[in-house]
């Protein structure tokens, strides 16, 4: 009996989960201005990065000579980040106009108030990812490592959207209106800056060599770039799928716990 | 009786004048002291140039021996012109949101029935945008002197650099103020900050243009910022000179007579449709 009930809580949070994608999809089909920033800014970033600073390759020490195939994973991971934490701002929005309180008056299991959006960031994030990869082939970016290669590029774009879709969740549980909205942003924006995003840990210098080298975003990044700085290796794999899974958890459950707060 | 009426006629017009004079400073008070008394909003445009700065000089401080690389003893010393024009790009967008704003909450109309200079509240707005610019200026010169940056221009390179700054703070708030009484919306006004952002990254603001090669180079060669960048750059790094002090000088100038043209414009035709 217990084996049933649970089971028909999980159908019942899944159910739940999936209506509650299928509206964010269907918000971003309707108002496409609210996704369009989201891909159209990793794809500038690709662009402009690579551009601005394409004689960084040519200093020693540099792990490639195509400066896209460094810049892109960056660019594919801050939209994908940017995308999760805009769960955040609709959260708020849906707590500002009174809408999520219906939700929570709901007979639904919690936990689908936080899969619901999240399964819908992640359809927006292999979009995200899928046209930054294909401009940014346009403008020059090769594979170095075939499938694995470009795996390891979704892998970190999907487990950055999560990490950051609990955060902003989080976030808007406990502020409850767009004052939130900075924090998010700001936080994930110096969490991105501060590691190897512009430069290889082996060329930085001062202060942000070792903050960079303590950041988990590095590994993160460092995981996304497997597929264009070379072969994947286990070593340059491993510290980021840690880094995304713990991540994940730590902010899941500050959602988690936000959603509870909001309750009370 | 004509000698009477010529010396009245003069005395109206010194007189219009010095009142007109009078409400431009009035005016520019006005919008430096909302910047003093609301500090949420100049902030991110102190912070983040500074914090571009910092993140640069540590992340590319081994690009300076690069090939077509000016002569610099830290990246400090070459990235300080664009992060100076980083901080006032920021700026005048904030500048140009504030006209909107007075737009939207109708103080602008209560100034268009007043009767006041018309012109003022343009020459005001843009006046408050130069003083912030040059104050700019002048904060990011001295806070990045004890971090290794050095300006080879000296004291008096500082003073052009921040004449320089505040030239270019009314240059860009010009079209900010177009964009400003053109919509008469805020939120459009910072819809213009992608745009800004987008320019400031197609220029020589990060990367000399020396470094850059094919559409980029091309894109960074045509893009007015490169130019209002480099001016301020040579003084920073290769010293005084009337090249480099014309650069700095009569570039902005050059571009805040058009954009002075452009928000003239739309003044006229905001005010024309009262």
């Amino acid at each position: 009996m217990s084996t049933s009930f649970s089971s028909e809580f999980a159908g019942t949070t899944m159910r739940s989960a999936s209506a509650l994608s299928t509206r964010a999809l269907r918000n971003t089909r309707r108002l496409p201005s609210t996704f369009l920033p989201t891909l159209a800014m990793p794809i500038f970033q690709s662009i402009a990065f690579a551009g601005t600073f394409f004689a960084i390759t040519k200093v020693p020490g540099f792990p490639t000579d195509r400066s896209i195939n460094w810049y892109m994973p960056l660019a594919v991971c801050m939209g994908s980040a940017f995308g999760g934490v805009g769960l955040g701002f609709s959260a708020i929005k849906d707590i500002e106009n009174g809408f999520f309180d219906r939700l929570r008056m709901a007979p639904t299991p919690r936990r689908a108030l936080i899969i619901g959006p999240l399964i819908s960031c992640w359809v927006r994030t292999l979009v995200v990812v899928t046209v930054v990869l294909l401009v940014s082939i346009g403008f020059g970016a090769r594979l170095t490592s075939g499938f694995v290669g470009l795996a390891t590029l979704y892998i970190s774009a999907l487990g950055l959207s999560t990490v950051a879709a609990g955060w902003g969740l989080g976030i808007a549980f406990r502020f409850r209106d767009m004052r939130g909205a900075a924090i998010m942003q700001l936080t994930l924006f110096l969490t991105l800056f501060l590691s190897s995003a512009q430069t290889p840990l082996n060329m930085m210098t001062g202060w942000l060599h070792t903050v960079a080298r303590y950041n988990p975003a590095t590994n993160i990044l460092r995981l996304s770039r497997q597929g264009f700085l070379g072969d994947v290796t286990w070593d340059g794999v491993w510290g980021g799928l840690v880094a995304l899974v713990g991540l994940s958890v730590l902010t899941l459950w500050f959602a988690r716990r936000g959603l509870d707060l909001l309750d009370r | 009786m004509t000698a009477t009426l010529t010396v009245s006629s003069n005395a109206a017009h010194t007189h219009n004048w010095r009142l007109g004079f009078r409400q431009t400073v009035a005016m520019s008070k006005r919008s430096v002291l909302a910047l003093v008394r609301q500090p949420a909003l100049v902030v991110p445009s102190m912070i983040f140039p500074l914090f571009f700065a910092a993140l640069g000089t540590s992340s590319f401080g081994r690009a300076i021996n690069l090939p077509g690389f000016p002569k610099v003893d830290s990246f400090l010393d070459f990235s300080l012109a664009g992060t100076i024009v980083q901080g006032v790009l920021f700026g005048s967008v904030q500048s140009g949101s504030a006209l909107a704003t007075d737009i939207e909450n109708g103080f602008f109309y209560r100034l268009m029935a007043a009767p006041s200079s018309r012109l003022g509240i343009l020459v005001g707005r843009l006046a408050g945008a130069a003083a912030y610019g040059a104050f700019q200026t002048l904060f990011f010169s001295l806070l990045l002197l004890p971090f290794g940056m050095s300006i080879k221009g000296g004291p008096l390179g500082v003073l052009v650099m921040v004449i320089s700054g505040g030239l270019i703070a009314i240059a860009i708030s010009g079209f900010m103020a177009a964009a400003a009484l053109k919509t008469g919306s805020s939120e459009a006004v910072q819809g213009i900050f992608p745009l800004v952002f987008i320019m400031l990254f197609f220029s020589s603001a990060f990367f000399p243009r020396q470094t850059m090669s094919g559409a980029y180079k091309h894109i960074a060669d045509f893009n007015p910022i490169s130019h209002l960048i480099e001016g301020m750059r040579d003084i920073c790094i290769d010293g005084l000179s009337s090249g480099a002090i014309a650069r700095a000088i009569l570039v902005p100038i050059a571009i805040m007579i058009v954009s002075f043209t452009v928000a003239l414009r739309a003044l006229a035709q905001r005010t024309a449709a009262q």
